[in-house]
Parts: C-alpha cells; sequence; structure tokens
C-alpha cells in the first residue's frame, strides 16, 4: 500500500512536470499581456511532431531532437506573434480566445492532414527506457528523466527571471505594463522574447510527452483544459504557482484514476472549480 | 419620459426586413422538402445561439460551458419521455423548467467572477456536468447515449422521416422564443443589460441592481438552451453525451460570432451558414472541416469585428 502511494506521488509528480513545460509559458505571457492564447498546446504540437518527423524520416537521436522541437515551437510562436496576436493586445478577451481557438482548429486539421489522425511514436532510446530499483521501489527510467528535465528547467527559468536584466524587466511587465513601459523598458521586445521562450517550452514539453501520453492531432484541444487549469490555478505570470499548480494536478490526476478510476476527470474538474471560486486570481495570484 | 419611451416604441416596431425574413424561413416547406431534418436541426441551433446571444450579445457574460443547459434541457425531455410521457410540449416545459433552475443555480457562481476566471468557470462548470452525465451511466446511458425514448404525436401530428413536422415545431418554438428575446432586448431590462455589458462598474452607481439583473437574463439564456435541447431530443429522438461537450459549447459561440453578437438576427444568420456550409463541406471531406471553421473565425476576428451582419450594417452605413 505504502509502496504504491509512492508510486503514484512520483509517476504524478513526472507527469506534473510535463504538464509544468506545458504551462509556463502561457502563464507568464497571459500574466504580461493579458493576452488569453488558447493555441498555446498547438504549438506543443509543433515540437511533438517535429520530434517525430525528425527521428522517424531522418533518424535523429531522440536527445538531438529536442532542441529542435524547442526551436521550432519558439519560431512558429513568434511568427504568430508578430503577425497576428499583436493586432489583438488592445481587443476584448473574447476576440482574443476566438483568434486563438481558430488558430487550433487551423492547426489541428494540419496535423490530421500531414500525419494522419493516428496516434504518432517516437522510440525513446534504450538508456531511457526499463526502470531502476532505489530503497526497493522500482521507477521508470523515462519518468526520473522527465523530473529532471523538468527541475532542471524550472531552475534556469528562476535564475533567469531573478538574476537577469531580462527577467528584470518581464518581471516589471508582468507587476504593471504601463509603469514599466513609462520606465523606458521595452516591453513588446520583451514579451516577444518571453512569448518565443514559452512557446518553445511547450514545444519541448510536446516532445517528451509522446512517450506518456502520447501524440495525436487533436492533443492541442485535449491538453489546452489542463494548462489552462494549471494557469488559472496556479495564477498569472507566476512560475512558483505554474510549478505548484501543476504538480498538484499531476498527482491528483494520477492518484485520481489509479484509485477512483469510475470518477474519470471529475475529481480534476471538481477541484479546479472550488479553487477558482475561493480565489479567482489563482492560488499565488496577485490580482 | 415622452422622449425614453418613444425611443423604445421607435425600436421596437417591426421592419419590413424582419418580416420578408421570417417568411422566408417558410421555404424549405415549398422548396427543398428533402431538406426539412436539416432546417429543423438549423431552427434549434439558431435558437441555442439565440440564447447565448442574450448573455454574451448584451450581458457580456464569455461563457465556453453554454452546452450545459442545452443538455439539461435534452436529458430532461428524453427521461421524461422515456419513463413517463412521451406527449412534447410537457417535455419542452419540463426541460425549460430544469434548464432553469440549473441556470438560476449557476448564475449566483457566474456573476461573481469577470475576464479569465469567468471563462474557465463556465468552462469547468461544463466539463464537470459533462463528466456527471457521463460517471451517471445508469441514469443517462453515459457514453452510449438514452436509449429507447418514445416521442409522442404533437396534436395529431406525427415525428415523420421526411422532418415535416419537425421543422413546424422547432420552426414555431425558435419564432415564439426569438418574439421573447425581442421583447426582452428592447426593454428598459435589455437596456441595463447592455449599460452593465459596456461599464459593470459605473451601472450599479446610477442605481440598477447589475448582479440582480445578471442572474435574470443568464436564468433566461438557460431556460431558452435548454428548450433547443429538448427540440433535439424530440425532433430525432436520442440524447447522446455529445449535447453536453465542449465541441458544442465551442460551436454555438463560433456560430453566434460569425453571425454577429449583440444583434438578435446575428445566431440565426450564423447557424444558417455554419450548418448548411457543414452539410456540404462535411460530404467532401469530414475530417478537414475544422480547418475552414478556423480559418473563417481567425478571418471575422481580423476583418469582421462585429460578424457578418455589423460587416453587412457598417457597409449600409458607408453607402448612405
Amino acid at each position: 500500500m505504502l509502496s504504491s502511494l509512492a508510486a503514484v506521488l512520483f509517476d504524478g509528480f513526472a507527469y506534473g512536470m510535463l504538464l509544468f513545460l506545458l504551462s509556463v509559458g502561457l502563464s507568464v505571457t497571459l500574466g504580461m499581456m493579458n493576452f488569453v492564447n488558447l493555441a498555446h498546446c498547438s504549438f506543443a504540437a509543433v515540437g511533438g511532431y517535429c520530434t517525430v518527423t525528425l527521428m522517424n524520416s531522418f533518424g535523429w537521436p531522440f536527445l538531438a531532437t529536442l532542441p529542435m522541437a524547442f526551436l521550432l515551437a519558439a519560431l512558429v510562436s513568434v511568427i504568430l506573434e508578430r503577425t497576428l496576436y499583436r493586432r489583438l493586445y488592445r481587443s476584448s478577451d473574447l476576440d482574443q480566445c476566438l483568434l486563438t481557438i481558430g488558430i487550433v482548429f487551423i492547426s489541428v486539421a494540419a496535423f490530421a492532414w500531414f500525419y494522419t489522425t493516428e496516434q504518432q511514436s517516437a522510440r525513446v532510446p534504450e538508456y531511457l527506457r526499463g526502470s531502476v530499483q532505489f530503497m526497493g521501489m522500482s521507477f521508470a527510467v523515462y519518468r526520473v528523466f522527465l523530473v529532471i528535465v523538468g527541475l532542471a528547467i524550472t531552475g534556469i527559468l528562476v535564475l533567469l527571471l531573478e538574476r537577469t536584466r531580462f527577467g528584470a524587466q518581464v518581471r516589471a511587465a508582468v507587476d504593471n505594463q504601463r509603469m514599466a513601459r513609462g520606465l523606458g523598458i521595452d516591453v513588446d521586445r520583451a514579451f516577444m522574447f518571453t512569448f518565443a521562450l514559452g512557446g518553445g517550452l511547450a514545444g519541448l514539453g510536446g516532445a517528451l510527452a509522446i512517450e506518456v501520453i502520447g501524440l495525436d492531432p487533436s492533443f492541442a484541444l485535449t491538453y489546452l483544459v489542463y494548462v489552462l487549469i494549471v494557469v488559472a490555478v496556479g495564477g498569472l505570470g507566476s512560475i512558483g504557482g505554474s510549478f505548484a499548480a501543476a504538480t498538484v494536478l499531476g498527482i491528483s490526476d494520477m492518484a485520481g484514476k489509479y484509485y477512483f478510476p469510475w470518477l474519470g476527470a471529475f475529481l480534476i474538474y471538481l477541484v479546479m472549480v472550488a479553487l477558482l471560486m475561493w480565489r479567482p486570481a489563482g492560488l499565488f495570484g496577485k490580482r | 419620459m415622452e422622449n425614453a419611451s418613444s425611443h423604445f416604441h421607435e425600436k421596437v416596431r417591426w421592419r419590413a426586413l424582419e418580416i420578408v425574413f421570417w417568411l422566408c424561413t417558410l421555404l424549405p416547406f415549398v422548396v427543398t422538402p428533402n431538406y426539412l431534418s436539416l432546417a429543423s436541426q438549423i431552427a434549434i441551433t439558431a435558437l441555442f445561439a439565440l440564447s447565448l446571444d442574450l448573455i454574451l450579445g448584451y450581458a457580456g457574460i464569455v461563457s465556453l460551458g453554454h452546452a450545459a443547459f442545452f443538455g439539461v434541457g435534452a436529458y430532461a425531455a428524453g427521461l421524461l419521455s422515456k419513463h413517463y410521457v412521451g406527449e412534447p410540449l410537457t417535455g419542452l416545459v419540463a426541460a425549460a423548467v430544469a434548464a432553469g433552475l440549473a441556470g438560476y443555480a449557476m448564475s449566483h457562481i457566474v456573476v461573481r467572477f469577470r475576464h479569465l476566471a469567468l471563462i474557465m468557470l463556465t468552462l469547468g462548470l461544463g466539463l464537470l456536468l459533462h463528466e456527471a452525465a457521463n460517471s451517471a451511466s445508469g441514469l443517462t446511458g453515459g457514453a452510449d447515449g438514452l436509449q429507447g425514448i418514445k416521442v409522442g404525436t404533437l396534436f395529431g401530428f406525427k415525428f415523420d422521416m421526411f422532418g415535416r413536422t419537425a421543422y413546424a415545431y422547432s420552426l414555431v418554438v425558435l419564432f415564439s422564443c426569438f418574439l421573447v428575446a425581442r421583447r426582452i432586448i428592447h426593454s428598459p431590462f435589455g437596456l441595463a443589460l447592455r449599460g452593465i455589458r459596456e461599464n459593470a462598474t459605473r451601472m450599479p452607481a446610477i442605481g440598477a441592481p447589475s448582479r440582480a439583473h445578471l442572474r435574470k437574463a443568464y436564468t433566461i439564456a438557460a431556460v431558452m438552451a435548454g428548450v433547443a435541447g429538448a427540440l433535439l431530443t424530440h425532433t430525432t429522438s436520442t440524447v447522446s453525451l455529445e449535447v453536453l461537450s465542449f465541441g458544442r459549447s465551442a460551436d454555438v459561440l463560433v456560430i453566434l460570432i460569425l453571425g454577429g453578437a449583440g444583434r438578435l438576427y446575428g445566431g440565426i444568420i450564423g447557424a444558417i451558414i455554419y450548418m448548411v456550409a457543414r452539410d456540404q463541406f462535411s460530404g467532401i471531406n469530414p475530417q478537414y472541416w475544422y480547418f475552414w471553421i478556423g480559418l473563417l473565425l481567425v478571418l471575422v476576428v481580423m476583418f469582421l469585428p462585429n460578424g457578418i451582419l455589423g460587416g453587412i450594417s457598417a457597409l449600409d452605413k458607408k453607402s448612405k
């Protein structure tokens, strides 16, 4: 019983790391520009399909495709930001929702066109498969890998935001965009880089997710709900909040599937609604 | 006072174009008798979009979970005709009551929030209901849908396979609900709703009970959505889990935005275009239908921010 509890906790934590990678970019860009980008998971799908293509058609090793997934997703997100999103920064929530939902629909159909609607697979290398024994319990190597990557990226992000000039600009823009502009910070430029970073991280998350949750064209819609939950519960513009929310969500989803399979996703939605009613700005939100 | 009441009278008068439009809705009986079931689906979707228009277009409540009430209405009508009476009008009333109660309960939560929290809450509550209906398979049939619904006759008319009764029934209900909606939005209450949409903090300051108004509007919209759901049950004799799905909430939002929110006819025009286009396109390749919808959405948001009707009225003003 105790060891199964530990296994559920660990699997849930690894799953939470994935959700964190998928959602942290959305949280920060939402906090900065108040732009409701529902197409965030489409960037993740771009990363996932990049990895699938490079591995299966060009024979690249799995680890080498990960940076490419990051770069391609970042590139796509910047192009979209420059051409479409920036015209709608002053528009209503609704217009932003609709534009980005439109992009999601387009991306879902486009992936279905190029890659068919079947589940894609990318064989992870031998050394990431199997499991390791530790203190009498076995852990899947790939999940350990996920946890390490997730923690490393969290560390890098925190350092980037807390210790660099760019990070200070981003924090200023999240706290008070108009004041930051008044102080001469080029918020648009900072936003573009943040958007690219967030899109890239989603792409990386999408690539890493293939092994755990699979990849098909509707990925962008299915995981949108999870990502939005993480963002809404964690609070806008807060890395720590996203981390906590993603971990809680990952563990409770895993525990729900393990202990109360008949409840389905009911538990997750219930937790989200209750949390939002209690704190509409999220657990760690400032506004 | 004189001015205010003449303002309302001016707005309430029926224009020639409106009368022509409603006469045109009778055309499918004569011109396209093979497409009557599609026509009744359009009327149902139009009613659903009209109900969303009341809260989104007029009261400014963005909802990503409006299918909840459509689904409650559909299941209420379905369960009633399966277990008790198959008479459609009773089912319609039951669905309206059930959806109204659900809407009233939910309105207390919804009116307190704005922006992202509001969008997420409507989405979350919709998903919650979908999951609940999925889990309660003993009552709802779960993923297999509600089986064994027997819809009785309507004033002696049977629901035939050509959909003649179905279309007449849907159209009459749509028109009645339209009259109610039209009356509401041209009333002082409707004007207050638009005031709240434009400035939610200033309206209470001039003495309008904002939240009470919003709750009322939300409940009315829920009743209409429930009626639309019941119509679907009666005309198709089945209820699937899809009536509560996020897809349905998203579709109706797309339809309303496409036609033009806050314009009364927006939802109806949007429903006609969307449903006819879907019928045509899915014949060719159903898988890629959403590509065109997505493209349409992007184009509408970028170039026609007030929907098709908004674009037409802007052109109209320019030419004058």
